[in-house]
C-alpha cells in the first residue's frame, strides 16, 4: 500500500494504470484554483504586457482591440537610445538604482552575518531580546517605515539632532539632489561631463546615490537586516560543531576558523540572501511612491518607479511596459553574474538551472523560518 | 575585537540547544575574555538601541504638538501631551475607511492563502496525476517573475475582466502564491502517509482525508502561511495603486503613503503622519509577538517540518 501511494520511481509507471483514478481528478480539482488565479494575474499579464510594449496603446481602451497597433521596438528605443528625455530619464533611474543595489546589497549582507553570529552565541543571555529587537523592523510596512525616515531625516530631524552633538550641521537629507561620491564638488572635468551613457553624464555616473538616496540605502539596510539575520541563523544552527572543534584543537585563532570553516559552509545562504537582495533592490518601490516621487532633481527615481508614473501618469504605457521588461532583464542578468562569481565551478555549469535553484533555495529557506525576507524582495513578489 | 570573543560561536552542538545560563555550563572568565565578553555586550544593546528607538521616537512623536515635534526630535517624552493626531485622523479623516478596507483585503486574503495553498501543496505532494511535474514547475517559473515587473499588466487584465475598483479587483489576484503552495508542499512530504492509508482504506475520498485528516496535522506550516499572507497583504501596497483608484477602496498603506506627501495637511503635520504609521504598525506587530517563538526560533523543530 505504500509503495502504490508513494512509489519508487521505478514502479511508479506500472502502477499508474492501478491508481485510484479519483486521485487524477481530484489533483487537477485540488490545484485548480491556484493555477487559475496565478494563470490570470501572473502568467496573462505578462502575456499582455509584451505586447503593449510593442505596440502605440495610449491607456484608452482595450490595448487588443483593433485600433492598437505593432510599432516593433520603438518604445524600448525611446527608453534605450532616442536621445530624448524618456532615455535620459530612464539612465537616471539605473544609474540612481544601480549605487543602490551596489551599497545595499553588500551592507546589508554584511550586517545581517554580523547579528547572526552575535545572537547565536550560546553564552548569550537575552538572546531572544535581541533577535526580537533587530527582526522588529523587518514586520512594519515599507510605508510606515517611510513616513517614519522623512521625519528622522528632515532638516530638524533626529538623525540631525545627533550629527549636531558632534558640532556639525546635517544636510537637508530628502531635499539634497548631490551625488555622494562628488564630495561636495558642482562640476567635473570636461572629460567627464561631455561624454553621456544612457542620455547621463559619465560624471553623474560615478557620483553615487545622492544625499536622499542616501537615506533610503540607510533605510533598506535597517529593514532587512534583521530578514536576512534569521536566514544566515538558521544556517548557522545547522552546522556540526565538529569540524569548528576540530579546527580549535589544531589550534586555528578564530579568525582563521570563521573565514576556513564557519564561512564556507555558509555558502549556500550567503548564495540565497544576496540572491534575495539583488531582486529586491532592483524593484525600490513603495519608498519612493511614499517619500520622494523621485525628486530632488529625479536623483531618487527608480527603473519601477518610473515604468509605473511612465504609464500611469503620463499614459506612455507602452513605454512603461518596455521599462518593466528591461527591469526583468536586468534582474535575471545580476543575478546570473553574481551566480557565476561565487559559485563553483561545479556549480556554474549547470547555471543554466539558475531559475528554478535559486527560487527553490529561497523558498526552502522562507519555509523553515516561517518568516519572509523584507524589504521590497521576493515576498512581497510572491504575493502576487 | 569581535573576533576575540569568536570562539563561543559553533562551539554548541546542536543537542545542547537549552540557553547556557545553568551556573555548571558557566566558563570561568579569564580578564582578556571577560573584556571581549563585556564590548560583546556593549555592542549588541547599542545595535538594539539603534533598531529599537526609532519605533520609540515615533510613538512620541505621535503624542507632541508639531512645534514641540520639529524643536525636540528626540526625546520621548512630549512637553504637552496631546491626541490630537489620534483624534484627527479617527474623527476627522477617511482613516477609519482605510483601516477597514486593509482588514476586510486582509481577512478574506489570508483564509484564502491557507485554503487554496494547502489543497495545492497537498495535492502536489501526494496525489498522483498526470501533469503534476509540469504544474510544479509552472510553479517554480512563476516565482521568479519580480512583481515590480506585473504593476502594469495586472492593472490591464484587471481592467479586462472589469473588476478595476472593486473589492474583487483587490483580493481575488492575491489569492494564491506560489511560495506558499511551496511552503505547504514541502510539509506534506514531511508527514507520514499512514495515517492517510488508514482513512482511504476506510473509503474517505480525497478531499475528505485532506479536510479532516491532513489539514489537522498541518498546524505548524499553516500558521507559516497565516503570517506571511496576514504579515504580506496588510503591507502591500503596489497591488492597490494599480487594483483601485475610489477613495472608499482605499487601503491603510495607499492611503498612508498619500498623506505622507502632504495631502489632508498643511505644513509637515509630523505627529498626524507618525500617528498613522504607529497605528497600522500595531496588527503586524501583534500577530509578530504571538508567533514571535515560531518566527525567531529558526533553528528547533521548524527545520524538521
Amino acid at each position: 500500500m505504500t509503495a502504490a501511494l508513494a512509489p519508487p520511481p521505478g514502479l511508479r509507471r506500472r502502477r499508474r494504470s492501478g491508481l485510484n483514478r479519483g486521485q487524477a481528478v481530484s489533483g487537477w480539482l485540488f490545484t485548480a484554483p491556484v493555477l487559475l488565479i496565478l494563470g490570470l494575474f501572473l502568467l496573462i499579464p505578462v502575456l499582455m504586457a509584451a505586447w503593449v510594449s510593442v505596440s502605440d496603446w495610449t491607456g484608452r481602451g482595450s490595448p487588443l482591440s483593433p485600433g492598437v497597433h505593432f510599432i516593433g521596438a520603438q518604445n524600448y528605443g525611446q527608453v534605450l537610445w532616442a536621445g530624448g528625455l524618456s532615455e535620459s530619464d530612464f539612465g537616471t533611474a539605473l544609474k540612481n538604482n544601480f549605487w543602490y543595489v551596489i551599497l545595499v546589497v553588500p551592507i546589508q549582507t554584511v550586517v545581517a552575518l554580523a547579528l547572526a553570529l552575535a545572537v547565536n552565541r550560546r553564552m548569550l543571555r537575552g538572546r531572544g531580546f535581541f533577535r526580537t529587537a533587530y527582526y522588529f523592523p523587518s514586520v512594519t510596512s515599507s510605508v510606515a517605515i517611510t513616513v517614519l525616515w522623512l521625519f528622522l531625516f528632515s532638516t530638524t530631524g533626529a538623525v540631525n539632532a545627533v550629527i549636531s552633538w558632534f558640532g556639525a550641521k546635517g544636510p537637508n537629507w530628502f531635499n539634497t539632489p548631490a551625488g555622494i561620491f562628488h564630495f561636495g564638488a558642482t562640476t567635473g572635468p570636461s572629460w567627464l561631463t561631455s561624454r553621456t551613457a544612457l542620455g547621463v553624464t559619465w560624471w553623474d555616473w560615478i557620483g553615487g546615490p545622492s544625499v536622499a538616496m542616501t537615506a533610503f540605502i540607510i533605510l533598506a539596510v535597517f529593514t532587512t537586516g534583521g530578514t536576512f539575520m534569521l536566514l544566515f541563523l538558521a544556517a548557522l544552527q545547522n552546522l556540526s560543531g565538529d569540524v569548528e572543534e576540530a579546527a580549535m584543537m589544531d589550534g586555528a585563532s578564530s579568525a582563521q576558523r570563521f573565514f576556513r570553516v564557519t564561512l564556507p559552509q555558509l555558502r549556500p545562504t550567503l548564495f540565497t540572501v544576496i540572491t534575495l537582495g539583488l531582486i529586491g533592490c532592483w524593484q525600490v518601490f513603495d519608498q519612493i511612491y511614499t517619500g520622494t516621487h523621485g525628486d530632488p532633481s529625479k536623483t531618487t527615481l527608480t527603473p519601477a518607479y518610473l515604468s509605473y508614473t511612465a504609464a500611469f501618469n503620463n499614459q506612455q504605457w507602452g513605454q512603461g511596459a518596455a521599462i518593466a521588461f528591461i527591469l526583468f532583464v536586468i534582474i535575471i542578468v545580476f543575478t546570473l553574474i553574481q551566480r557565476w562569481v561565487l559559485s563553483e565551478k561545479a556549480v556554474s555549469r549547470h547555471r543554466m538551472a539558475w531559475i528554478t535553484r535559486a527560487s527553490a533555495d529561497a523558498i526552502a529557506d522562507v519555509g523553515i523560518v516561517g518568516a519572509p525576507p523584507k524589504g521590497s524582495g521576493p515576498r512581497e513578489g510572491s504575493d502576487s | 575585537m569581535t573576533t576575540t570573543a569568536l570562539p563561543a560561536v559553533g562551539l554548541g552542538n546542536p543537542e545542547s540547544a537549552t540557553p547556557a545560563n545553568s551556573p555548571a555550563r558557566r566558563q570561568r572568565w579569564t580578564p582578556g575574555a571577560l573584556t571581549a565578553q563585556v564590548l560583546i555586550y556593549v555592542l549588541l544593546i547599542a545595535v538594539a538601541v539603534l533598531y529599537i528607538f526609532p519605533f520609540l521616537i515615533d510613538v512620541a512623536t505621535s503624542f507632541k504638538t508639531e512645534p514641540d515635534a520639529a524643536a525636540n526630535p528626540l526625546s520621548l517624552v512630549p512637553q504637552t501631551w496631546t491626541t490630537a493626531a489620534y483624534q484627527r485622523l479617527f474623527f476627522n479623516s477617511d482613516f477609519p475607511i482605510w483601516f477597514r478596507n486593509s482588514a476586510i483585503v486582509t481577512l478574506f486574503v489570508t483564509a484564502g492563502r491557507v485554503f487554496f495553498d494547502s489543497l495545492a501543496g497537498y495535492a502536489l505532494a501526494r496525489l498522483h496525476f498526470r501533469g503534476r511535474n509540469v504544474v510544479f514547475a509552472a510553479l517554480i517559473a512563476v516565482m521568479a517573475v519580480p512583481n515590480v515587473v506585473l504593476l502594469i499588466p495586472k492593472f490591464l487584465v484587471i481592467n479586462q475582466l472589469s473588476i478595476y475598483d472593486t473589492y474583487a479587483g483587490m483580493i481575488v489576484p492575491l489569492l494564491a502564491d506560489a511560495a506558499g503552495v511551496f511552503i505547504m508542499k514541502n510539509f506534506f512530504e514531511s508527514i507520514p502517509v499512514s495515517i492517510e492509508e488508514q482513512a482511504r482504506i476506510d473509503g474517505a475520498g480525497s478531499f475528505r482525508i485532506f479536510w479532516s485528516v491532513v489539514l489537522p496535522m498541518a498546524r505548524p506550516a499553516l500558521v507559516t502561511i497565516v503570517i506571511l499572507s496576514f504579515q504580506g497583504s496588510w503591507n502591500e501596497l503596489a497591488h492597490f495603486i494599480v487594483s483601485t483608484q475610489s477613495p472608499d477602496l482605499t487601503t491603510l498603506t495607499k492611503g498612508v503613503a498619500q498623506l505622507a506627501s502632504g495631502q489632508l495637511s498643511q505644513g509637515t503635520q509630523y505627529p498626524l503622519k507618525l500617528a498613522a504609521g504607529a497605528i497600522m504598525t500595531i496588527p503586524v506587530a501583534i500577530v509578530f509577538f504571538i508567533f514571535q517563538r515560531r518566527i525567531l526560533n529558526a533553528s528547533q523543530g521548524a527545520v524538521k517540518e
